[in-house]
């Protein structure tokens, strides 16, 4: 069979290609732009002042250790909106993979009755979309307490996460086999040391892509954020949300690339477990 | 089996209960306001009026029904763009030319994307003063940025479209990619050996083959983007208005009797998303029935 791409085919793919990386293209031009005029199509000047704005990166003549350090400690709102955004995209995903890990093994390894509803149930909030419980959420939160506030914005997390975790570590425990457990058992390890010597190894790397995804879900959630965090929560994609309305484009690409950095790396670390048949692909389809 | 019992529920009641009070509870509780139950402001009686308010009264319905016109176009469009988008590149990228790699982690590089920066991208690529107006201003195609086309905040959706076709085209990829990959060559092999042209292995051997997969991603895709609210709030207009954005319009309306009205909307969102999935459902097991 033919293998090589006719010529027309390999320009077609080409452009596909440039095309979209344009956004990324115009992300960089826009951060670290400064007047940069219609219809210049690469600025006359570099700048970063659009990072200095942010209050990132410190102003010219203050960018040593101390004066970065000085400008972080002032806790400006984007330092405020990172150490939200990965307090809440660690505590999701530790909690997440704490609570899947046991129904992962029940659902992975053993067969009962009602399973198929009970993954049914499981997986039911990756087919509806978000605002159809958040709105009704919202005012129960408000009434328990928990509106505006750092739990809140955890536990709703939770509810996009759960699926991801559980299909994605189902599928591990699909493929492993408990008889190792038995035998360390035998040999004399306790129910702690067997689960560190011979469980987790045995599912660590599925583990690890499952937190990753976990974290990143957390980390691109914008509408439950915004209803359960009342305005009182700020997150990256909020900051994100709020300059791109307010129309600054060189702030808007500036906090973007800050928001994307993760995805990014993580896409790097993760592509050889993407795949079409991983559970977790579908879920970087929704974030 | 009974220590095992007890261990089956004791795993599953944590996501199961965290799904069912906050999802399933969220879901219910929506509806019951959707119905006009209130209870914060003294309201207990059960009705249609705000389904009925949303789609039939004059105030809004036409918002509604431009609304629900746009999300149906926007959806299906941009499925089936991204999809086609998607499988022409899986299919080249499949065979061996100059900077593939490259290409390849290009056409995935969407995938991690937020949506939200998706659409960001959007106004920086196609606005009138955006990448794509320079370029064919300096290349003298356009005298000023007027004579680019509105692409993004447009009322026919095509900013939210693209955005969505930018996105999920890399999604679609991914999942064509892998399919592929498992199939091999050797079905076209043989087709070709049996003497079919280029277009009859496209069309009789590749495309039953990836279908399946193809359109249940297609499901997955239109589900999201009908429902979804980031892409559609930056790249759409006030109207037509998507109808995840009008309905959140009405949840935050200081008038708390919109509330019932934006409730509503997302049940009626949901419910076309669901009657959708079962529909879905109901063709694939009817297939494999026929199989």
């Amino acid at each position: 069979m033919d293998n090589n791409l006719k010529k027309v085919n390999i320009y077609a793919i080409y452009l596909g290609s440039i095309i979209l990386i344009l956004p990324l293209v115009a992300f960089f031009i826009n951060a670290f732009s400064f007047r940069w005029f219609y219809p210049q199509l690469i600025p006359n000047e570099l700048s970063m002042q659009a990072w200095v704005r942010l209050k990132l990166i410190p102003k010219e003549g203050f960018r040593s250790l101390d004066g970065f350090i000085d400008l972080w400690l002032s806790n400006p709102a984007i330092i405020k909106a990172l150490v939200n955004s990965v307090t809440i995209g660690v505590i999701v995903t530790i909690v997440s993979i704490i609570i899947a890990l046991p129904a992962a093994r029940v659902l992975g390894l053993l067969n009962f009755r009602f399973k198929k509803l009970i993954i049914f149930i499981m997986i039911s909030p990756t087919i509806l979309p978000p605002i159809a419980f958040v709105l009704g959420l919202n005012i129960n939160f408000i009434s328990w307490g928990f509106s505006g506030s750092y739990w809140g914005v955890c536990l709703v997390h939770l509810v996009p996460i759960m699926p991801y975790v559980v299909l994605t570590m189902t599928g591990i425990f699909a493929n492993y086999n408990p008889d190792f457990e038995h035998q360390a058992r035998t040999l004399g390890a306790n129910k702690i040391r067997t689960f560190y010597l011979i469980t987790l190894p045995a599912i660590a790397p599925g583990m690890v892509v499952a937190a990753l995804f976990a974290f990143l879900v957390s980390w691109s959630q914008y509408l439950l954020t915004f209803l359960i965090g009342a305005g009182k929560v700020t997150t990256l994609p909020l900051l994100v949300f709020a300059t791109a309305s307010s129309g600054n484009p060189p702030l808007t690409a500036a906090i973007s690339l800050v928001f994307i950095f993760p995805a990014i790396v993580i896409l790097f670390f993760t592509s050889k477990f993407v795949s079409g048949n991983s559970s977790a692909t579908s879920g970087f389809g929704k974030i | 089996m009974g220590g095992d019992k007890l261990k089956i529920v004791l795993s599953l009641t944590p996501p199961l209960l965290i799904i069912g009070t906050l999802f399933f509870g969220g879901i219910l509780y929506g509806f019951l306001q959707s119905l006009g139950y209130q209870p914060s402001i003294g309201k207990y009686d059960i009705n249609f009026d705000a389904y009925y308010n949303v789609m039939f009264s004059e105030r809004y319905a036409k918002l509604f029904w431009s609304g629900l016109a746009l999300n149906l176009w926007v959806s299906f469009v941009s499925t089936f763009l991204a999809a086609v988008l998607a499988l022409w590149g899986a299919l080249s990228i499949r065979k061996t030319f100059f900077a593939k790699k490259i290409c390849n982690f290009i056409f995935s590089l969407n995938l991690p994307m937020p949506h939200l920066v998706v659409a960001v991208g959007m106004i920086f690529v196609f606005s009138q003063s955006g990448l794509l107006a320079r370029f064919f201003t300096q290349i003298g195609f356009i005298a000023s940025p007027s004579e680019f086309p509105i692409l993004v905040k447009d009322k026919y959706g095509f900013g939210i479209i693209l955005a969505y076709v930018w996105k999920e085209a890399a999604f679609f990829f991914i999942i064509l990619m892998s399919v592929l990959q498992s199939l091999g060559e050797n079905f076209e092999e043989l087709a070709q050996s049996l003497g079919a042209n280029k277009w009859q292995r496209f069309r009789y051997v590749i495309l039953p083959l990836v279908m399946p997969n193809l359109f249940s991603a297609s499901i997955i895709v239109f589900a999201f983007s009908f429902g979804a609210y980031e892409v559609p709030a930056i790249l759409g207009v006030n109207y037509p208005q998507m109808l995840p954005v009008m309905a959140l319009d009405f949840f935050l309306n200081p008038d708390l009797n919109a509330r019932s009205e934006g409730m509503a909307l997302s049940m009626i969102i949901a419910m076309i998303v669901m009657i959708l999935v079962v529909i879905y459902f109901w063709l694939t097991q009817s297939k494999i029935r026929k199989d």
